[in-house]
């Protein structure tokens, strides 16, 4: 019935594959761009933040979905806000006791998972109006479909800018005495820019629904 | 007063929150289609980062500091509160977004209804949080937190500003089906970005 | 189900949201402390190993392995920065000495004289690093540290007994943007500072990052090639590395230092 072994339906592999792809949320719902467009010129940054971004989601939506039924109107942004915050402190946390290198280099955007986008719109826009599981699994998929642009971007960033992919030299560098010129744009920062409209337009050539009419 | 002023323009110019740091993306895309919102918007962004950079300046200062409890006993001075400062943040933000749009709505009641839901998504702008983060880091006096507060502010304000005079103008060109709106955004959005990286020449 | 919008409920409410949460992070934080610790400051002493070229960059060393390094190679002392002296030996525990932490601590500094590094407050005492080769000091290690673009920098800088000679450098703490002003980190630019002369031949601070390629150590001795696309942070580094070699950081010390006067 489905390849997984989990018990979805229908309706819940709808719930997790849809933000990967057909509903992304940097590239359809426009979320979560800041940290995309910082963390994207190694592709072991990416990944990290993609973990934490997807961790984050994933449990925050849980947690506000179990509380939803429970929470006054008037001070639910900030309850959501409290439980954000306080994930995303846990995993810097947690960051700094076992990765602590990794964690140095990014340092500033892991606290700036608090107001990425993602995050807080899909648990306004989502966990609060729907169960336990299927909000997990909807952070879950966005965390993926997040994930999946910033390692593409990443993939283009440092592979044409530095030559290398995770760090192992693919295209040897003529600084290094090789044959590739290195593309120093790729490095700086507005070429994510320029990655990310490439990359929407792509997407809305393949999907022309997600075409914005006049 | 040389300082403050060399601290205004590199936080205005140098070191704008939108085109050199990346911050506030999702709003400066998507409110900058209309100028008049835009202008609104970045006024809006000012004074929440006007009230916010200081008062959290002030509160790690004497609440969350290490040895910043020792004004209410000296036997406190080792507390060390820092871990919390997202959270406390994050509170105050919250609190000053909440303040501005009640003035909002008393005193400009058009400019509220026109800018709807982005007022109270404010407090989720990278550039405010974003704002309070660099005052700790590069640890601000309290008229440091001032000037950059209103210099961050001004800064975004002027980069939304300026995307929106350009989205005005590109409604008039003949943009591929993929690339209108969103797609052709993100690409002026880089060419403003490029524009901005001559200001990183200048030595105040 | 008690009525959700009742003041009552909400404050009730509002309160078991903050403590619940207050009690997640706070454990997170306090019991993951001493494991953080520990991790910064193997990481920091790893990066004095790396600056001294005693350990290679990308070699994994364990905690067992650079206490063994320190023990037999470095002699750990602090030095008065006001005067220039080295304090005497156990005076301070200086293996324990966080010299971050009394930086911030208004007993043990002072605030510093107007500099366009970003420092705000200076240490009493700074830390030295002297690398022993048999009984003679083969090189010193003086740690560094400035306003960077996105925060501040922290590193450790490798002279020879000149004084003058670089032999090393790492910047170990930063969060300048990765893949520009985070290639301070990259060891392969780090290697370009081997061989420059921090001073010129009347000792003044003449070694700075510029625009562009330098050439090598013998004809261009005070100048390193800048990062492109990280204008602000070769800056940074640059009026970093100038600040600490002046008097009014290890510049006296650097003084005694190649005058001989080391116990």
């Amino acid at each position: 019935m489905n390849g997984i072994g989990l018990p979805l339906t229908k309706q819940d592999r709808a719930t997790l594959l849809d933000p990967v792809i057909i509903n992304n949320p940097i590239g359809v719902q426009v979320l979560g761009i800041c940290s995309a467009l910082a963390v994207t010129t190694r592709l072991d940054k990416a990944l990290v933040m993609g973990i934490g971004v997807t961790l984050v989601t994933a449990l925050a939506n849980l947690a506000v979905s179990l509380v939803r039924n429970y929470t006054p109107g008037s001070i639910r942004i900030i309850v959501q806000l409290s439980i954000i915050a306080s994930l995303v402190i846990v995993f810097d946390q947690v960051l700094k006791a076992t990765l602590y290198e990794l964690s140095l280099e990014l340092s500033v955007f892991v606290g700036l998972i608090i107001t990425n986008c993602i995050v807080m719109g899909r648990a306004e826009g989502f966990a609060m109006q729907n169960g336990p599981y299927r909000s997990l699994l909807d952070g879950i998929g966005n965390g993926l479909g997040y994930t999946l642009v910033l390692l593409l971007v990443a993939l283009s960033r440092e592979l044409l800018g530095a030559g290398k992919v995770f760090g192992f030299t693919v295209l040897p560098l003529t600084k290094d005495g090789g044959w590739y010129v290195a593309n120093g744009l790729m490095l700086l920062a507005p070429s994510a820019l320029f990655m990310i409209g490439l990359l929407i337009w792509a997407l809305r050539v393949w999907k022309p629904q997600l075409q914005e009419k006049d | 007063m040389e300082h403050f002023l060399n601290l205004g323009i590199r936080s205005i110019f140098l070191e704008n929150m939108a085109l050199a740091y990346f911050l506030g993306m999702c709003s400066f895309l998507a409110c900058s289609k209309k100028v008049e919102t835009a202008i609104g918007l970045g006024v809006a962004v000012i004074f929440v980062q006007v009230l916010t950079v200081p008062l959290n300046n002030l509160l790690l200062r004497y609440l969350l500091g290490e040895g910043a409890l020792s004004w209410v006993s000296p036997a406190l001075k080792e507390v060390n509160l820092s871990f919390l400062s997202f959270i406390l943040f994050i509170g105050t933000i919250a609190a000053a977004t909440q303040v501005v749009e009640m003035a909002v709505d008393r005193y400009a009641p058009k400019l509220y209804a026109t800018l709807g839901v982005f007022l109270p998504l404010i407090a989720v702008n990278c550039v405010i949080l974003a704002g309070s983060l660099f005052m700790q880091e590069r640890d601000y006096s309290f008229a440091e937190s001032v000037v950059f507060g209103v210099g961050s502010g001004l800064g975004w304000a002027i980069a939304i500003i300026a995307m929106a005079a350009i989205r005005e103008k590109l409604v008039y060109s003949n943009v591929p089906d993929g690339l209108r709106g969103l797609g052709i955004t993100f690409i002026t959005a880089g060419l403003m970005s490029l524009a901005f990286m001559m200001f990183s020449g200048i030595q105040l | 189900m008690p009525k959700l919008d009742s003041t009552r409920y909400t404050i009730i409410f509002a309160t078991a949201v903050c403590v619940v949460c207050a009690l997640l992070v706070s454990v997170a934080a306090v019991s993951l402390q001493p494991r953080q610790a520990a991790n910064a400051r193997l990481y920091m002493e790893k990066n004095v190993l790396l600056a001294a070229g005693l350990a290679e960059p990308g070699q994994s060393l364990s905690e067992q392995q650079v206490r063994q390094i320190f023990d037999e190679r470095i002699k750990v002392r602090l030095v008065d920065l006001a005067t220039g002296e080295l304090l005497p030996q156990g005076k301070i525990d200086e293996r324990s000495y966080d010299q971050r932490k009394a930086r911030s601590d208004p007993a043990a500094s002072r605030v510093a004289p107007p500099n366009n590094a970003g420092i705000g407050r200076l240490p009493n005492y700074g830390i030295v690093y002297l690398v022993m080769k048999g009984s003679e000091v083969d090189q010193v290690v003086i740690p560094v540290e400035g306003l960077g673009m996105w925060g501040t920098i922290y590193g450790f800088l490798a002279l020879a007994p000149d004084g003058n000679t670089v032999r090393g450098l790492t910047y170990y703490d930063q969060k300048e943007t990765p893949g520009l002003g985070g290639e301070i980190s990259n060891p392969q630019w780090l290697a370009l500072w081997r061989g420059r002369k921090a001073f010129d031949d009347k000792w003044n601070v003449k070694i700075s990052v510029i625009k562009g390629p330098a050439g090598p150590p013998e004809t261009d001795p005070a100048r390193v090639d800048g990062l492109s696309g990280a204008t602000v942070t070769s800056n940074a580094v640059t009026r970093l590395m100038q600040f600490w070699l002046t008097d009014e950081g290890y510049g006296k010390f650097l003084r005694k230092f190649r005058e001989g006067a080391m116990t």
